[in-house]
């Protein structure tokens, strides 16, 4: 990916801007010029404003990727969710700082900043949201016992940050 | 609008074909086809082309005439257009393959769809396919396909109850029909406890649950139906044709268990044929997973939102069940070439309309559905045929 193809996305996946539609009050991530939900959505041209997400959100629904996108060969096994932000929209990314058999949908989580992926040794290392556990939930019990691979991918995804 | 009609089918075999290029597949499925529909090529009018992803699979763009120039016709100097959808590309190519010959501008047409997927390594033909899903916010992410899939299995799972053990019973299921089509890709039988200890992919997904990656392509012959008698005795009418889309990435629809392309495409495809899914005892359907196929039949009007899972357990959908689905393997085991998929489902209704599925022949019907996603279901395409007298 060019360097400046994700350059210009810094403002979204750094700081999690979106837009809030004056028509409707409706909440996008990322920014939309146009909202998704006005009725009359013609009408909401020009009436985007930026809006900033809180980071809060909830777990949706969750996979454990063993089979990796590119450039998160490293990672595996990586958790990756919906997360259900409280200003309405969703947005797709990471669970980190917590067992994989520890995640569970409904467990509240907060967006944290991580490095994402590098492209090689030379290439641009991205950074964005991923999210980790509030630790509000009373943590459920582990699903199976924890294999070693797992733990160290999780202590090597904080030595990363 | 004229009644559109197929007139001939071909496909080649689908699977892993190291000695065979692209452009010899793309003839051979489109030829096949002309000669099933005893159609001179003086009365062709144009070639539709379903492609996914040539340019960054084999490194070629501007496919379309490139096939027809193979196979012998660009001295005839005729339209030919390459159609893109992610999975559904060969679903659309028949969707205006249908237009073209509806409208009156063309009377007939050819319609392949065509895929190599194996010219490049596993991991980099994963890579190019997840690029059916939204690169800036799922890709960039970590998302692959399965992945993205794998969320809503998850979800299905924890709304509906469905069970590890439903869903095996998808790639089981196909793996039998495979069995039993020469042309598919595997043509193994597999067990559920297989399905179940196979290596995990995206949890709860395993390498079972996921479609493969194929070469092949399929072409089919359409034109009016008006003349279809004097190509075929048993000429299969199009009585719908219809194209839905959605959001691009799953986490911006409104629903991550319904489809609602394949809900809004069916339902117009239903309305214009006058039928209801309770009419239709055939069906080809997308199957890229075992959740994307419960999904579909409940999307589809087969089962009752949330009992896919347990329905399929029992047998609704197995051949000779209340709807005899994918009896060609369907993506799962006849295989997954993503441009010729949706023309390969309509290869094989042809045929199972026609009562020349052999082994794996359905229970006569007049009606069949193919219903074709792109990506995790930002496009759908659903026609619906009918065996024309």
């Amino acid at each position: 990916m060019s360097i400046a193809r994700f350059w210009r996305e810094t403002p979204r996946r750094y700081n999690l801007g979106g837009s809030k539609c004056l028509t409707c009050g409706t909440v996008a991530f990322p920014p939309r010029v146009v909202c998704p939900t006005c009725t009359h959505h013609r009408q909401s041209i020009g009436k985007m404003a930026p809006f900033q997400l809180s980071g809060e959100g909830e777990v949706e629904s969750f996979t454990i990727v063993h089979d990796p996108a590119e450039g998160f060969e490293m990672q595996v096994p990586y958790v990756l969710a919906l997360v259900r932000t409280p200003e309405g929209p969703r947005l797709t990314g990471q669970i980190v700082d917590v067992e994989p058999e520890s995640v569970a949908i409904g467990l509240k989580v907060h967006a944290t900043f991580r490095k994402l992926r590098e492209e090689g040794k030379a290439g641009v290392i991205h950074y964005g949201y991923k999210f980790a556990p509030t630790g509000e939930d009373e943590p459920p019990p582990p699903r199976a016992p924890a294999v070693a691979a797992r733990a160290e991918g999780a202590v090597r995804d904080r030595a990363e940050a | 609008m004229r009644d559109v009609a197929v007139l001939g089918v071909g496909q080649t075999k689908f699977g892993e074909l190291w000695d065979r290029s692209f452009r010899e597949i793309g003839i051979e499925a489109g030829l096949q086809a002309l000669v099933d529909a005893k159609l001179s090529s003086e009365d062709l009018g144009g070639l539709f082309l379903g492609n996914m992803a040539s340019g960054a699979l084999i490194e070629q763009e501007h496919i379309a005439p490139l096939i027809l120039d193979y196979a012998g016709l660009a001295g005839r100097h005729l339209p030919a257009v390459r159609i893109e959808g992610g999975g559904a590309s060969g679903g659309l190519a028949l969707h205006q393959g249908f237009l073209a010959v509806a409208s009156g501008l063309y009377d007939y047409v050819v319609v392949g769809g065509a895929e190599k997927l194996t010219d490049v390594a596993d991991a980099t033909a994963a890579q190019i396919l997840s690029s059916t899903a939204d690169h800036e916010w799922e890709v960039v992410f970590g998302a692959t396909l399965p992945a993205l899939w794998g969320l809503v299995a998850r979800r299905h799972m924890h709304l509906h109850g469905t069970t590890r053990e439903q869903l095996a019973r998808v790639p089981v299921q196909a793996h039998e029909m495979g069995a039993k089509n020469p042309n598919a890709h595997f043509r193994n039988r597999i067990t559920v406890e297989q399905v179940l200890h196979a290596a995990p992919v995206a949890e709860p997904l395993g390498l079972f649950d996921c479609a493969p990656l194929s070469d092949g392509a399929a072409a089919v012959v359409l034109g009016p139906l008006e003349t279809a008698r004097k190509h075929t005795d048993t000429p299969v009418r199009i009585r719908a044709s219809e194209v839905a889309c959605d959001a691009m990435a799953l986490q911006h629809r409104r629903e991550t268990t319904i489809g609602e392309a394949t809900v809004a495409a069916a339902q117009a495809a239903f309305r214009r044929a006058r039928r209801d899914p309770k009419d239709v005892r055939l069906a080809e359907i997308s199957d890229g997973t075992s959740i994307g196929a419960l999904i579909a039949l409940e999307d589809l009007g087969f089962a009752e939102r949330g009992r896919a899972g347990p329905e399929f357990a029992d047998g609704a959908f197995a051949l000779g069940g209340r709807v005899t689905v994918n009896p060609s393997g369907g993506l799962k085991a006849q295989g997954c070439p993503f441009g010729a998929v949706g023309v390969a489902q309509v290869v094989e209704l042809v045929r199972q309309l026609r009562g020349e599925a052999k082994e794996r022949q359905a229970p006569a019907t007049e009606l069949a559905l193919a219903h074709d996603l792109g990506g995790t279901g930002a496009t759908a395409v659903v026609h619906l045929l009918e065996r024309a007298g």
